[in-house]
């Protein structure tokens, strides 16, 4: 099929809308510039230098902390939630369980901080809140991607399980998860991005000794928008294109793609 | 002996009775089947045997026993799914093997059961397989040995040939009633493809809105169908609209402009009582108009058209009073396809032992 030229051109163009600010940013992280205004030439001097910098390294701790403990508890959660909206049909439960993703992030910051701070103190703001609110949001995500995987699939298949002695815990263990582990797997690393990333959430419920990675590129750029950034940025990037990638991969059903 | 009881089983969805205050038994090692349209209930009986549904009253008892508190997984009734339901994520091994491991068999035991059971079916080198790598028919064999392997005291099968096509249909038929008589456990058969019924089955259920019209061996139902229902269901049938003129060793029914004929007699039939007479199309004869001698239940007609299968021909005959009737011929002479033609003029008769009287 021939295609209009003005199809293409316009392809072109919100192609380019969407990767050129991406693509500067990984130009100028090998910018051997303090100012990130031209190009100079190629260092990796910026990578090195975000290696030494201990505030950023804590940051990035904090942020892999939050993400790895937020991700699974939002898969253990999510899975389960997506296996009873899929057994139950019942039209409160996804309502429930979804509106956190459909929520505007500020009014789920905002509201998660009142509870925390008028439920357990000011004082309770720390590393536990980020990860709570984190899995808060990230359930919603996974019990998608486990339901759109348990969706496709012949509910015989459950029902001979049981038909064949084993017990709604075998059947699980043995049918169920085996074959849902895709979806699973490809929701804890949806997950995993989501958290790592996140900022609006973070900055109301992380109060002050807890930096992450996002926060700490915010603080830094309101300073400047330094060449280190940019490196930061870049990796973060590289994290979060590699796991939707790989989730992609896993699960094509569940994260559009192929299928 | 009565290995299975099925007493006064109801079970309602909302305002529809799926199944109404059903009851019968079905004995050990036989091969029974519930017949019936789609929504007559004999999947949702099916899946109250197989314990994944629950009847609202009456009870359900196999050797003895009331299976009401019997969780599906420790009823020793296992089920073929229409969609065979084989495990994707096992080989065709570990799918037999399953009811073995649920059992808590130890390996050497699971490992030569499961060989003999694929022997059995004739898959014993596709064991390594995986679901999605055989054929509908081989899918078929591996569905019924999981469901045997443990031998279970009945095996309950939902609709297991509809998927496959015709001339692989017929081949599962035979293997089904071989496999049956080797193993002899008990198979309940769940279709709505009477052929199917009447090919394989020791009896057969006829089911109609939740009820059993009719519980017969497979001869006597097509020959001596009780209800209307199951004349029509089963096989084909003409239908005539009947009066009751009188009553005696033979029927003596009044068929409107057509006349009187007569019929077996039927028991608690009374003059004047409204019903319909049903007769199958191969006991209708055929002949030509001209060399039929004077008989009784012999009309005139027409053909107004004919249906050329091969080994028959069904030949659709308008009756002078409006009537039409249908008469099958065997071609049994070689080179002869038809014996005659659109508009021909024929005499049709039947036998006076033939057909029955029904309720209307």
């Amino acid at each position: 099929m021939r295609r209009s030229p003005l199809l293409v051109a316009s392809a072109i163009a919100v192609y380019l809308f969407l990767y050129v600010p991406l693509a500067v940013v990984v130009v100028f992280s090998f910018n051997d510039s303090k100012l990130s205004a031209e190009w100079v030439g190629f260092t990796t001097s910026w990578y090195a230098k975000l290696v030494r910098n201990d505030e950023m390294l804590k940051a990035a701790t904090n942020s892999l902390v939050i993400a790895v403990v937020a991700a699974a508890a939002a898969t253990v959660l999510g899975t389960m939630a997506g296996i009873a909206m899929h057994r139950y049909k019942s039209r409160l439960l996804p309502f429930m369980v979804l509106t956190p993703i459909a929520m505007p992030e500020i009014l789920l910051g905002v509201s998660l901080l009142i509870f925390f701070i008028t439920t357990f103190g000011e004082e309770s703001l720390s590393l536990l809140t980020v990860i709570v609110a984190h899995t808060t949001f990230c359930i919603g995500f996974v019990a998608i991607i486990v339901r759109a995987r348990l969706a496709g699939m012949d509910e015989s298949i459950f029902e001979a399980a049981r038909d064949l002695g084993a017990t709604p815990w075998q059947t699980f263990r043995l049918v169920t998860l085996p074959l849902i582990t895709p979806g699973v797997i490809a929701g804890a690393l949806m997950a995993f991005t989501l958290s790592i990333d996140d900022f609006v959430i973070t900055f109301f419920t992380a109060g002050a000794g807890v930096p992450t990675l996002p926060l700490t590129i915010y603080t830094m750029v309101k300073v400047a928008v330094t060449p280190e950034v940019n490196a930061l940025s870049t990796l973060l990037m590289l994290l979060t294109l590699t796991l939707i990638v790989v989730a992609g991969k896993i699960a094509p059903d569940a994260i559009g793609g192929k299928g | 002996m009565a290995q299975l009881e099925i007493r006064n089983v109801t079970r309602r969805f909302g305002d529809f009775v799926a199944v109404d205050d059903v009851s019968f038994e079905i004995k050990s090692g036989e091969f029974f089947t519930l017949l019936g349209p789609s929504g007559c209930g004999k999947t949702t009986l099916l899946r109250m045997i197989a314990g994944f549904d629950l009847p609202d009253r009456g009870s359900i008892v196999l050797d003895g026993v009331d299976l009401k508190d019997t969780p599906a997984e420790r009823r020793p009734i296992h089920t073929v799914f229409q969609s065979y339901a084989l495990f994707p994520h096992m080989t065709v091994e570990q799918n037999v093997a399953f009811p073995l491991r649920m059992a808590g068999k130890d390996d050497a035991t699971i490992r030569s059961t499961t060989r003999a059971a694929l022997e059995q079916v004739k898959l014993d080198d596709k064991g390594g397989r995986y679901p999605h790598e055989l054929s509908g028919g081989q899918k078929q064999r591996v569905a019924l040995a999981r469901g045997l392997v443990n031998r279970p005291r009945l095996l309950l099968l939902d609709e297991p040939l509809g998927a496959l096509d015709a001339k692989l249909r017929e081949q599962m038929q035979l293997e089904l009633i071989r496999l049956q008589k080797d193993v002899g456990v008990t198979f309940v058969f769940v279709t709505h493809a009477q052929a199917e019924a009447l090919a394989l089955s020791h009896r057969i259920a006829v089911m109609n809105h939740g009820r059993i019209e009719q519980l017969d061996e497979p001869s006597r139902l097509y020959g001596f169908p009780k209800t209307r229902f199951v004349a029509d269901f089963i096989g084909n049938v003409n239908m005539l609209d009947a009066t009751v003129a009188s009553t005696g060793a033979t029927l003596s029914l009044a068929l409107g402009k057509l006349g009187t004929i007569a019929a077996p007699a039927k028991e608690g039939a009374q003059p004047g009582q409204q019903g319909v007479y049903v007769i199958r199309p191969e006991q209708v004869s055929i002949r030509a108009a001209a060399d039929a001698a004077p008989e009784p239940n012999q009309f005139e007609g027409r053909v107004y058209d004919f249906l050329y299968i091969g080994d028959v021909t069904t030949y659709i005959v308008d009756l002078a009073d409006g009537h039409r009737i249908e008469a099958l011929l065997a071609n049994s002479l070689p080179g002869r396809a038809r014996f005659f033609d659109v508009g021909d003029r024929v005499r049709v008769s039947w036998k006076a032992e033939a057909g029955a009287f029904l309720d209307a």
